[in-house]
Parts: structure tokens; sequence; C-alpha cells
């Protein structure tokens, strides 16, 4: 039998079920693993070991009484902007460096209720603001197949630590791209739900209106389980869609015959470079060989997708960001002498260089004079996006494309070229705009890196990208590559 | 001559047990921060979700000043930094408030009524509290009036002076009291008012440069800044200046407004939708429901007590004024059946000693039924008007019944002629210096002569002898 670590989440919680493990050795295992990996790749902030170890007793203790879930003692670690009751919540930021959160987000209490074991908090660019994992306060993280890489952001922790085995689920939020990127960086599969699928109660907020909860885990089927954990209404999030949550698992079978797959000429244009799209074009093949046809689609204003987001997530950030004001907690400068003070230092020393860029833009489109031509516009194309993405899904059932330009580059490549990082999303923002559902998924290697493909569903369509890539899954070994050191 | 131009900006906490956007209680007066939650906290991932109640208010307050209810409104977020608006923006709305334009009908100090047209009202949250009084050096903050509901009335600038404005703030006042959608208690700031005022040249139609003067707490305060604001702009203007657009405040103490910080105005408050908040889509069906349920009016019930008590258009405003007083007036003129006594009496002693002693009339010693009592015994003449009133004072300190009252104090009327025929001669028999003078009088002067007389046998017969009575026998037995 292969080591604990190298099981996938369906295939732990069959373990559990077959009590040919423990939740205590596998807790264990991943905490052990967690102890000699993290220093190389700096995934998480914070492991909860004692609490993990006593929910896994819990959970075993649970399981022998068959007073269980189906989920009861399986790992998972959050991304460290979901709030966690008594534990710290940094949201990867000097300025919440000392925040014990003092309730559990949704997603969080939902995952303690269905018996999951949290092993700890993992690293993210600084209140998810990032495409590298570069702007944390914790420093970068690494990415387990080429150390001196970046894993994507800004859930690059969660999805490192998922491609390095250090937990087999990870929560991740995706305001832009920020669980499909990373995923594709790292090679591992990753849910954005639609807009409204899961609670925002108690996710750190960057851009309300894109920001959205998932998931990173080794498989679709993974996901599939852990989506039926945290989607569903929750009356404390007034943009919470009030519609049931489906069995995702229960669709992972079916046949893709007869399924359409439109390829947007916009992404398939000649500046996609030829490895990319060889590496699409395979995934394209399988898709084909399993009965699905291809369309060509046009989003006419997928291009605006990128202005239009750095107009509306700044806008949104930068009065999101005001809470953080050294008043009533997280990060307080050292003897104010006034009001003014107070606020300029807190927020000066607390915030990093990328967050205070965006709560500038933002502050900046917002102001009266600007408001019209900035904000006002980008919500008009941010519409004409949405059309685009109905109509296209009128004639297909879902729209593919690679996750991102290339493979994962070197720390430091693009850190001084902010412009170059925003190109990161050019393939995932759209999905945000339009408020779909959409997900990365292993595609072939390229040398020696990974890559994914991107699948963008209608709203409330996870099931339809899940079932299609767990198709693809089953008749591929993509996503059972492993780094070589992990 | 010069013509002020008024509007007001009306902020009314209503009165919803929770916040607008928390489960947190709103009741008034806790110790400091114990009614804030991690929603009014503005704690990292809390999200605000909308208190229908607050809704019904709001547009319960648009009905009754005949307002367009919006089918949809939405939520704004409006920045900026203070330490006692904990997310650093306020929640309101802007672009689309839930009650468009309406109006209220004003009485004048001539008896004249004027129509006000109300822009619009919109729900917005309140902030905290900064206390700089409690702590040396520093600053306080209590969130537990953070997102308590606010309904913003915006006026017209339709009021041409203070009286106005302070007629319209008081119809304002008994419109939310009738609705019961706010206390209106104005010391505790359930109810403050920002006042725009400007003047100009009389017969100009271009309106001057206005000031705005902040969270003014009182309707005394309000009648008082908008008259020193007014002078101070005439002041300005006659000595050739021009009135700089600004935020003020008025200090009562020293009867002045005075600019606030620069900074505090210099803000722009980068209003756009909130997205944490979807559209409020209001449906006929609901506003039906709201309808419904809405209490008789002001105007209403002023035009029912004219035509049922047959009091005066005067008095029937001045009760209708206060949901309270109304009520108290009806139980005491329908137990009674006296309409017109029963209204020259709530509006006369009752309302003075209101006054006097700063009593609500919910906290009212005599009760409308003891008042109705005492109004019975006037009307059978066991009473007249200068007993009825030491009956009155005997029921506000609590000395018992009236018929009781009547009794202990032996303060029956003395309507037996013989009996007032003995005081009489009596005091004709004592004054006689003063009888000579009246008998030598012509008969104009006597008639005010004789109100010596008949204060001196009332007197004599402790002010129980039948006024009328009195005059008589006094008129006859002096010719």
């Amino acid at each position: 039998m292969s080591d604990i670590t190298d099981l996938s989440f369906s295939e732990l919680k069959k373990a559990l079920q077959e009590k040919s493990l423990s939740s205590t050795e596998i807790t264990l295992a991943f905490l052990e693993r967690i102890e000699s990996l993290n220093p190389k790749l700096n995934t998480f902030i914070t492991v909860t070991r004692d609490e993990a170890m006593r929910s896994a007793k819990n959970a075993d203790t649970a399981i022998s009484r068959g007073t269980a879930t189906a989920y009861t003692g399986l790992p998972i670690a959050h991304k460290d902007l979901f709030c966690t009751d008594g534990v710290l919540t940094t949201c990867g930021s000097k300025i919440l460096s000392n925040f014990v959160a003092p309730y559990d987000a949704h997603v969080v209490s939902r995952c303690k209720a269905a018996g999951l074991v949290s092993l700890g908090k993992l690293n993210m660019d600084e209140f998810a603001m990032g495409s590298s994992n570069e702007n944390s306060y914790f420093g970068p993280v690494r990415n387990p197949w080429d150390t001196d890489r970046v894993p994507g952001g800004s859930s690059g922790g969660s999805a490192a630590a998922v491609a390095a085995k250090l937990t087999p689920l990870a929560t991740g939020t995706d305001t832009g791209g920020s669980i499909r990127q990373p995923a594709a960086f790292t090679g591992t599969s990753g849910i954005k739900p639609t807009y409204g699928r899961v609670s925002r109660f108690g996710m750190i907020a960057y851009a309300s209106s894109l920001d959205q909860g998932g998931l990173i885990a080794h498989t679709a089927e993974d996901l599939a389980h852990g989506l039926g954990l945290i989607a569903g209404h929750d009356s404390r999030d007034s943009t919470s869609a009030e519609r049931s949550v489906p069995d995702y698992t229960e669709v992972l079978n079916g046949s893709l015959k007869g399924k359409v797959i439109g390829l947007p000429k916009q992404f398939f244009d000649d500046r996609l470079n030829n490895s990319m799209r060889d590496a699409m074009d395979m995934v394209l093949e399988v898709f084909k060989s399993l009965g699905a046809s291809v369309v060509e689609i046009s989003l006419d204003h997928v291009a605006e997708a990128i202005p239009a987001y750095y107009v509306i997530a700044p806008a949104e950030a930068s009065s999101n960001l005001s809470r953080f004001d050294g008043v009533r907690f997280g990060y307080r400068a050292d003897k104010p002498t006034n009001l003014l003070d107070l606020y300029e230092r807190s927020r000066g020393e607390g915030f990093g260089s990328e967050v205070k860029r965006r709560i500038l833009i933002g502050t900046y489109a917002l102001s009266e004079g600007y408001y019209d031509a900035y904000y006002k516009k980008a919500q008009q194309i941010r519409r004409l996006i949405r059309d685009d993405f109905n109509h296209a899904l009128a004639s297909c059932d879902l729209i593919f494309g690679p996750t991102t330009p290339s493979t994962a580059f070197v720390i430091g490549e693009k850190i001084s070229d902010p412009v170059s990082m925003y190109l990161e999303d050019i393939y995932t923002v759209a999905t945000n705009m339009a408020g779909l559902p959409g997900g990365s998924f292993q595609a072939p290697m390229i040398s020696g890196l990974p890559t994914g493909y991107q699948l963008t569903g209608p709203a409330f369509g996870e099931s339809i990208i899940l079932n299609a890539a767990h198709q693809i899954q089953m008749a591929t070994d993509w996503h059972r590559l492993n780094p070589e050191n992990f | 001559m010069y013509e002020a131009v008024i509007g007001l900006e009306v902020h009314v906490q209503l009165s919803t047990a929770s916040k607008i956007f928390s489960g947190s209680s709103t009741a008034f007066g806790a110790e400091p921060n114990t009614q804030a939650s991690l929603i009014d906290l503005g704690m990292p991932g809390v999200l605000p979700v909308p208190n229908a109640k607050a809704f019904e208010m709001a547009i319960k307050f648009g009905l009754a000043i005949d307002a367009k209810i919006e089918q949809e409104s939405t939520f704004d977020r409006k920045n900026y930094f203070y330490p006692d608006l904990p997310k650093g923006y306020q929640i309101s709305q802007f672009e689309k408030p839930i009650v468009g334009p309406g109006r209220v009908t004003i009485t004048l100090d001539d008896g004249n009524t004027k129509t006000i047209n109300v822009t619009r009202a919109h729900l917005e949250e309140d902030a905290g509290k900064s206390i700089h009084d409690v702590f040396d050096g520093m600053t306080g903050i209590d969130l537990n009036r953070a997102g308590t509901p606010l309904l913003e009335i915006v006026s017209e600038p339709e009021l041409h002076s203070a009286r106005e404005a302070v007629a319209y703030l008081k119809v304002i006042h008994s419109i939310v009291r009738y609705l019961d959608i706010s206390d209106g208690n104005m010391a505790e700031g359930s109810m403050r008012c920002d006042c725009n005022v400007s003047v100009r040249p009389e017969g100009s139609e271009l309106l001057g440069t206005r000031t705005e003067i902040k969270n003014v707490n009182s309707f005394r305060f309000v009648e008082k800044a908008i008259d020193t604001e007014i002078r101070r702009q005439i002041e300005i203007l006659e000595d050739g200046g021009r009135v700089v657009q600004e935020t003020r405040l008025y200090d009562p103490d020293k009867d002045e407004t005075r600019p606030m910080r620069s900074k505090e105005e210099a803000n722009d408050y980068r209003y756009f939708p909130d997205p944490d908040l979807l559209p409020v889509f209001i449906d006929d069906s609901f506003i039906e429901t709201c309808r419904i349920k809405l209490p008789e009016l002001p105007d209403a019930r002023k035009a029912r007590y004219i035509a049922e008590y047959g009091i005066t258009d005067y008095d029937a405003s001045v009760l209708v004024a206060d949901r309270d007083l109304a009520d108290y007036f009806a139980e005491v003129a329908n137990m009674s059946g006296e309409g017109k006594l029963a209204a020259n009496w709530v509006m006369g002693s009752v309302l003075a000693e209101l006054n006097q002693a700063n009593l609500a009339i919910a906290e009212f010693p005599v009760s409308s039924r003891q008042l109705s009592d005492l109004l019975g015994r006037i009307k059978d003449d066991t009473l007249n008007s200068k007993t009825a009133k030491t009956v009155f004072e005997a029921l506000i300190t609590g000395d018992g019944e009236v018929d009781t009252i009547i009794e202990e104090q032996g303060l029956v009327q003395m309507t037996d002629t013989g009996a007032i025929e003995a005081v009489v001669d009596e005091v004709i028999s004592e004054n006689s210096h003063e009888v000579a003078n009246y008998r030598a009088a012509s008969s104009d002067k006597r008639s005010k002569m004789l109100g010596f007389f008949v204060g001196q046998v009332m007197k004599k017969s402790q002010g129980k002898a039948n006024p009328q009575a009195v005059n008589q026998i006094l008129a006859s037995k002096l010719t």
C-alpha cells in the first residue's frame, strides 16, 4: 500500500469507511508531512496540530459509535481568509497578523459540522490580491514542481499544499482566477462555483461582487465530495442563492456523448503559444474520443474583461478594506499622535504594496468626476460579458480554454511588472465577471511543469463541469503525476 | 429685505426591535458596546442582512405623506473614515431611495396652511458614538447605536422662516409618532435634523449660497439655529461679503453657528452600490399590506374631532399634534360628553401643567376618567371654576378621587340664595365706605366697581359661592 498521504480525498474516504485507516492515523500522517515539508514550501501560515489531533480522536469515536457522517475524520485545510473561531486568521497580511477570529466562516462551520479535521490555515496573496503568492506578509509559497517557481495565486498555499500532499483537500477563493490559476500551475483540480453558490459569510472580502469560495484537490471526484459540503443557502449572506444543492458525485459517471464543447475563438488566437495550444489540443482529443463535439464560439467582449475587472475589483476592495483602521482589531501603529496618524501609519505599515496599489486605483475609480468614466463603464462591460457567456452557453454545454497563458513562472520574474501579472488572469477573469462556475483541471505537462484547462459552465452547472472533468480524468493520467521531490 | 430659503433633512431612528443589518437590539441606554454584534463591529468577513421591518416602517411613512413607493430600491456605500463608523462606510440609499416624492401640510402662525414637498425618504444605518469626555486625553467608542435603522426625510427648499421649519418638523414628528415607527425622542437623538439655509433678496428667483447646520436636536434649537444663521448670512451680504458653502454646527450655549473642521466636510464619499446587498423589490401587495396597517393620521383625526366634538379648527390642530394627547382628550370628551369643555381643560390646565412639570401626557397623574369626573361636577354646578381648579390641583398631587376631594375639602358650591345673601349682607356692612362710593358712581363705572364686592363675597365663602348668583344678589342689594 502507498503512503497515507498519497491517497486522494475520495480514497481516504473509502479507507475510513472500510476502517482500514483511522482518522488519527490519517491526521497524524498529514501533520508529520506538513512538519517535514512545509519549511521548503511555506504553504501553511498556521498548523493547528493539537486541535486537529483532538478532532481526529473525536472523529474516530464517532465512527466507532456509528454517529459519523460520510466525511467524519477526513482532513482539510483552509485558505487563511476564512475566519476560524479561536484560530489566527491573517488574510496573508501584516494588518491581520495578530487577528484571532471570534467566529467561524460559513464554509468552516459546514466542514466542522460534517466532521472534517482542519489541519491549519494556508498561505495566500495578501487579501487575495495576486497571481503568484508573492504578495504574502508571510513570504512566498513555493511550487512543489519547481521550488524556484510560483504556485500561482492568490490561493497559492492551497494549491501547493494539495500538490505536495500536505492536505488532500483545501478551500480557496476565486475573485478573478485565484483558485483556477494556482490549480493549473500546480497540477491540481480546482473549482470556483457560481457566484452565490457558497456563502461568503466569514470570508474576508476582497471584491464582494466577484469573490466566491471553492476548493482545490487532486481530482474532480474529490471536488464533488467537497462542494456538496460547503455549497448551499446561508441566510447570513444576502447574495447567497436559495437553491437546493445536488449530489455532485451522482452525476460524475454520466457519458459525454453528445455534449458540446465551445471553444472561444478569442482564447485560441495567435497569442496562445504553441506548446499550450498542443496541450489543449490533446485534451480536446480526449473529449472527442468520449463522444463530445467541439464548436467554435465567440465571446466578443472578453478582451475587455481584464481592464474592467481592474476597475471593479479595486473599487470594491478600496471600500471593503476601510475597516482595517487600527481601531478595533488587527495591527495598530505604535504610539499614534492623533487620529489621522493612527489611520495613516496603521494602514501604511499594515498593508503591503499590491494592496495599497489596488486601494489607490479603486479610490480613484470611485472619485467624484471619475465614477461614470471608470466604475460605471466597467459595470456596463461586465453586463456585456455576461450576455456574451449566456449567448454562447445557449449553443454549447461547456466553454473550454487554457486556464493560464503559460506554465508557472519564476519567483520574482513578474513582481515588478504589475500589468504582466494582471494578464495571468486573462482567461479566468471573464468567468467571475459573468458570475458563472469554472474549474481548472490537469492538462498535459509542458517541459516538466503542469498546465491546466478550464471549463466554464452555465449558472449552477457545477455538476456539468465536474462530470466532464471526471470523465477526462478516468481516461487520462495527467492528474496522477506527482512532483518529483514531493 | 431678504427672504430665507430652508430645506430640512430629518433623521428618524426607526423603532425596530433589532438593527437594520444585524440581529442586535436597538434599545437605548445599555452599557457601551453590549449591543454591538460582530456585524455592528465591522469584523472581517461579516455581511449585512436587511431587516424587513425597517422597510415596512419606511413604506408606512411614505404612504402617510402621499409619496411614491419605489418598486426597486438599492443600497449604496458612503465611504469615509471615522472611529465610530466601524466599516469605514455607511450603508445608505443614494441612487434609488425607497420613498420617492411626497408632501405634508403645515399650519402657519397666521392659521393658514401650506404644502411642503418632500423630495425623498431613504433608509440607512446610524453610526456609533464617540465619547470625548470620559477618558482623559482619549476618545471612547460606543457602537451600541451603530446599525440602528434611520429614515432620512429630505424636504424641498420650500420653507421660508425658522417658524415654518419648526412647523414642518413638528408635522414630521407627529406623523412618525402616529405611525409608531419611532419614539421621536429628540433629546435621546431618535430624531435629528440637518438644516440647509440660504438667503436671497426678496423677489429674487436665484438661490443664495447655502450652509448646512448639522445635527440639531430640539425644536427650540432648530428655530434658534436657523434664525441665528439667517441673521449671520444677511449681515455678511449687507457688508458686501459672500456666504461660503460649508457645514456648520449650532452651539446653543452661545446661540451661534460655527464651521465644522474643514477636514470633515472635504469628503468625497465615493458612493457606489453595496455589492453585499441585492436590490430590494417591493410589490404592490406588500404596499397594500402596509396601507391596511396605517392608523388614522393627524389630518384625518383633526377633521373628525372638529365634526364630532364641535371644537375649533385651532383647538383640533393643537390637540391632534401629539397622538397621546389627542387620545387623552378624546377619552375625556367621550366619558364626560363635554367636547368643548374637555378641549378647554386639556389645552389649558393640562397642557400648562405638562409644560411646567416637563411631563409627557402618558406620565400625567390625572387620568382621563378623573378629568371627566371633574368636568361632570362642573356641569352639575357642584363646582365653579375656582373650586374646580382646587380639585384639579388635588388630583395632580394624588389626593384621591374627585368626589372625595370635594367632600373632604368642603368645596360643594354654595347655591342656596339665603346663604349667599347672608354673606353679601356681611360684606356690605363691613365695607360701608366702598358701598357709599358705589352708590354715588355713575352706572357705567358701577359695573367695574362691582368686581370688588364679588371678590370679597367669594373670599368669605372660600370660593364656594356660585359667581352668577353672587353677581345678581349684589347688584340688587347695592342699588
